[in-house]
């Protein structure tokens, strides 16, 4: 047999399919479980149980769930628009997934490290916004209609803010990579203490983006019912659903990498395994809090999101992003001329 | 005065010299031959007019006397055709009544503030002047009269059915409409009659006077219910949107309606208890408590005190749950999940006191005619102490924990706002109408079944907002628990039944002794009581506002006629007025803030 066709470079190029591969896995995996870990925890701070039947602890809830949702019937409403009702789900998911393209796990491991993946994220989010509104539109129905609109309006005005946040970030480091933001932390402060204002103000957009609790006005239950996914059933509905919640580990992951040092933390530089945890601790940390928050909070009105978002987030994260950039020129042009 | 001394033919039973002040200031502005008063076993004057004077009478109370009557509590109709104790009042087949209510009166006279209208109607049709143009309340109550008894109101801006879809046949209210699903041929839905109902469903703007565009562009009509989380029960409400803005609203009630109040005309006066439980569902002992003071009122029996605290003291407990609910809830409807699961651990534990001392939760039925079903448990006192001892510190982590939330003020500070003189036009009672800063409590101003004997306080609000109904709610709750603890300490003893023949059923201690006691008891529990003929009826503060049963008995084993007077029928009511103009989550708060079941509406 010949082997001449296994050069070095068809071996990395298999190495890093066989990495993105696993990557995807574990998000959907972590997502998937994450549902589990939801509803226990929401089960324990509510004085309930949450599921405990299915497997030890109820882990296998998620997978039964899994198998009901495979077999239901795929029903599409004769009233829809079926081409973009079908695309919706399919956008929803795919867009999120994509995400995990950019993350630096580990500091050898990570799908692409692209020198714009801060745009690059930039551009998944949105793009997500089109799953929203598609699915809301294409349904045909006055509850779907209204909460595509919600998701269109919140989402315009929280990309436009989002940006800005991150852009203290970007000035500090120099790049839009995510691998040098996380070296950069490495070798300085972790940006959570000097970017301080840009981190609230990005997971203030970045929950709004998953469309989550306090967020969520597209799917609002208490006034849209089910909002835009309303028509949907069976695995178009699991697709949006699975879709939230990779979502959540895809920000959490992105304001570990940014502000939290990413894989960075103690006794690295002995074992370099140790990164992985890290970041998955991290990472895992967040996702929690985003549950704490849909357990705490009441939800504020649309109008009053919008207001918030235009009238008090994007002239924050304008003043941070300048007042950044003026310190990091101020520090360049002191260390030029001294 | 000539007018204080009264006609003897038309007042055989009322004594000359105790006139009320409202029949006083009648007579003497229409002069006496206006009216016919009728004697009724309650404390609300009772006056027949003539059809053609009651604009003039009805404008005069509610504007031109001082302290004026200016709530509408109850509207509704009569069926007298197969009456037969009518002494003293005027020939009528139908008999439309009016309930008014002058509450700064009532709050002077401690409880005289209420006046009874009534106008007699003959024929098999009969139709009557709207008074929509003088109470905008009016409008579902003549709706509702139209719906179950064919009385027609000219001038109505829209008597259609109400409670009854729109295809329904004959009016169920009246006597000669059978009361029985057994009287009829067996039901059968065939395709066609299918398409029918859900077409009579649609909602057609126009029928409501309401247009489907302006020149530049069209509204958006929404069917909110009858099936949606926030709509708490079968209700359904149409609204016109233009994007999210509300610019008018069609309530749509009926789909919970069982007809409760025919109901009450083909039970014996005991079985119909178990059916009151279920007009307010949350309310368990609340709604047996105006039947039963009602029924009293005709028996003529007087309770034991121990039997009073009894069930003020159960009473407070289902104020709780039902409270509690209405906070749990509402919190919910604003977005946040997790208080409610708090507020059902709670509520078990109201409920584990409940279920000791009646055996049942939700609805114990377990009032009775001149007393309660059996006497407390040993060790009631204990469970009791337990709950108050468990309970206020809750509420205090709640307040911390939900209600001073800034994104929940900022959902309801301001919201569906009203003041008191719109909630009074529009027939609200309980904690709506408080939350304005009225201080109306029927358990202050007119004590009943002991409450005199009580110490608490009348929450108020300022606002009206749909915040200010919330916090009224949760003093409430501590009332509550005041007035339990009191209970607790002062439990007064001796029997819980009242020893009178007409007591149901009755004590059977000397039933083996003598002959007359076992005839009584007999009859009592195998046909059922029966009530000397006569009318009364009796207001309570409920959980959800004012409650009251006005019950007509024709000396027989069953009621001839039950009205039951809701506070959610008119809460409903007015939400178009309190909403327009807002947003769809402002309504959700807005439905949150009436707390209403569907079963309290729609009986």
């Amino acid at each position: 047999m010949n082997w001449n066709w296994l050069t070095p470079q068809v071996i990395a190029v298999l190495i890093a399919c066989v990495e993105a591969l696993v990557i995807l896995i574990a998000t959907v995996l972590v997502a998937a479980m994450m549902i589990w870990a939801e509803r226990r925890l929401l089960g324990l701070w509510q004085d309930r149980y949450g599921p405990n039947r299915v497997g030890i602890f109820g882990l296998m809830q998620t997978p039964a769930d899994m198998i009901k949702i495979f077999f239901k019937e795929d029903w599409i409403p004769p009233f829809v628009d079926k081409p973009a009702f079908l695309i919706a789900p399919l956008v929803a998911m795919t867009m999120m997934m994509l995400g995990f393209a950019i993350i630096p796990i580990t500091p050898s491991w990570g799908v692409a490290d692209l020198n714009i993946g801060v745009l690059f994220f930039f551009a998944l989010a949105g793009l997500a916004v089109y799953a929203v509104m598609l699915g809301g539109w294409s349904s045909n129905s006055k509850y779907a209609l209204l909460g595509g609109l919600r998701s269109a309006a919140q989402m315009l005005s929280y990309e436009v803010f989002m940006g800005v946040a991150l852009m203290g970030v970007v000035i500090q480091t120099g790049s839009f990579q995510l691998r040098d933001i996380v070296e950069y932390q490495q070798q300085h402060l972790w940006f959570i203490v000097p970017q301080f204002f840009g981190f609230c103000m990005f997971s203030l957009a970045a929950i709004a983006t998953t469309h989550r609790h306090p967020f969520d006005l597209p799917e609002a239950e208490q006034e849209l019912a089910a909002g835009y996914h309303t028509e949907y059933s069976g695995m178009k509905f699991g697709m949006f659903f699975v879709a939230e919640y990779v979502g959540i580990v895809l920000v959490s992951a992105l304001l570990v990498t940014l502000f939290f040092g990413g894989w960075d933390g103690p006794l690295m530089d002995r074992v370099p395994a140790l990164s992985f945890l890290w970041f998955a601790i991290k990472t895992m940390f967040f996702m929690m809090l985003f549950i704490l928050l849909r357990a705490a909070l009441p939800r504020p009105r649309y109008d009053q999101v919008m207001a918030a978002g235009w009238k008090f987030c994007l002239p924050l994260s304008l003043v941070n992003m300048l007042v950044t950039g003026a310190i990091v020129l101020a520090h360049q042009s002191l260390s030029a001329g001294g | 005065m000539p007018d204080d001394s009264p006609n003897p033919a038309a007042l055989p039973e009322v004594p000359a010299i105790a006139l009320p002040e409202v029949v006083r200031e009648l007579y003497a502005r229409f002069g006496e031959n206006t009216f016919i008063r009728q004697a009724t076993k309650d404390d609300v004057p009772t006056l027949w007019l003539p059809v053609a004077q009651l604009h003039e009478v009805l404008r005069f109370l509610k504007f031109d006397v001082p302290s004026p009557y200016k709530l509408l509590l109850d509207l509704a109709a009569i069926d007298e055709r197969q009456r037969k104790h009518r002494e003293g009042q005027p020939p009528s087949d139908f008999t439309v009544f009016y309930h008014l209510m002058s509450i700064e009166r009532d709050q002077r006279t401690k409880g005289f503030g209420d006046v009874r209208l009534k106008v007699a109607l003959l024929g098999e049709s009969p139709s009557m002047p709207t008074i929509t143009n003088v109470w905008a309340n009016a409008n579902w109550y003549e709706r509702e009269t139209w719906d179950l008894f064919g009385i027609t109101f000219e001038g109505h801006p829209n008597l259609r059915r109400i409670l009854l879809p729109p295809t329904w046949t004959g009016h169920p209210g009246r006597k000669d409409y059978p009361a029985r699903a057994t009287e009829f041929d067996p039901f059968s839905l065939d395709a066609a009659k299918q398409d029918e109902e859900q077409d009579a469903l649609l909602f057609q703007p126009e029928q409501w006077g309401m247009k489907r565009s302006v020149p530049d562009h069209d509204f958006m009509f929404l069917n909110l219910g009858p099936n949606h989380p926030s709509a708490h029960g079968a209700f359904r409400i149409v609204l016109q949107l233009d994007g999210e803005e509300i610019v008018d609203c069609v309530p749509d009630i009926g789909y919970h309606h069982r007809g409760a109040e025919k109901m009450g005309e083909r039970q014996s006066w005991h079985s119909y208890i178990p059916y009151t439980d279920r007009i307010d569902y949350l309310g368990g002992v609340m709604n047996n408590l105006p039947y039963v003071l009602s029924v009293e009122k005709l028996a003529g029996i007087k309770v034991p005190p121990r039997v009073e605290t009894i069930r003020i003291m159960m009473t407070e407990f289902f104020r709780i749950t039902s409270h509690l609910l209405f906070f749990g809830t509402y919190i919910q409807d604003v977005g946040a999940m997790t208080p409610i699961f708090f507020m059902f651990a709670d509520r078990q534990k109201a409920y584990d006191v409940i279920e000791a001392v009646t055996g049942f939760r939700m609805h114990p039925a377990w009032f009775r005619i001149g007393g309660v079903a059996h006497d407390l448990p040993a060790g009631w006192d204990r469970k009791v102490k337990e709950f108050l001892d468990w309970f206020p510190k809750r509420l205090d982590e709640y307040i911390k924990a939900a209600v001073e939330n800034g994104i929940l003020r900022g959902r309801t500070i301001g919201i569906a706002q009203y003041n008191t003189e719109e909630a009074v036009e529009w027939g609200i009672t309980g904690g709506g109408l408080r939350a304005t800063g009225c201080d109306y409590d029927l358990r202050k101003a007119r004590p009943y079944s002991g409450y005199e004997n009580f110490e608490f306080e009348v929450p108020t609000g300022k606002n009206g907002d749909a915040y200010d109904r919330l916090w009224i709610r949760i003093e409430e709750l501590r009332q509550s628990c005041r007035i339990i603890k009191q209970c607790l300490e002062n439990m007064p003893s001796g029997p819980y039944k009242a020893d009178h023949p007409l007591t149901t059923p009755p004590p059977k201690e000397r039933t083996l002794k003598d002959i007359e006691t076992l005839i009584t008891h007999f009859l009592g529990v195998s046909w059922g009581p029966v009530m000397p003929p006569g009318e009364t009826s009796q207001l309570i503060e409920a959980t959800k506002g004012i409650n009251s049963y006005y019950l007509t008995s024709d000396g027989s084993t069953m009621s001839y006629r039950t009205r039951i007077r809701t506070p959610s029928f008119p809460h409903l009511q007015a939400i178009p007025y309190v909403i327009r103009g807002a947003m769809i989550p402002d309504l959700i708060v807005l439905l949150a803030s009436i707390d209403f079941v569907m079963a309290d509406v729609d009986r």
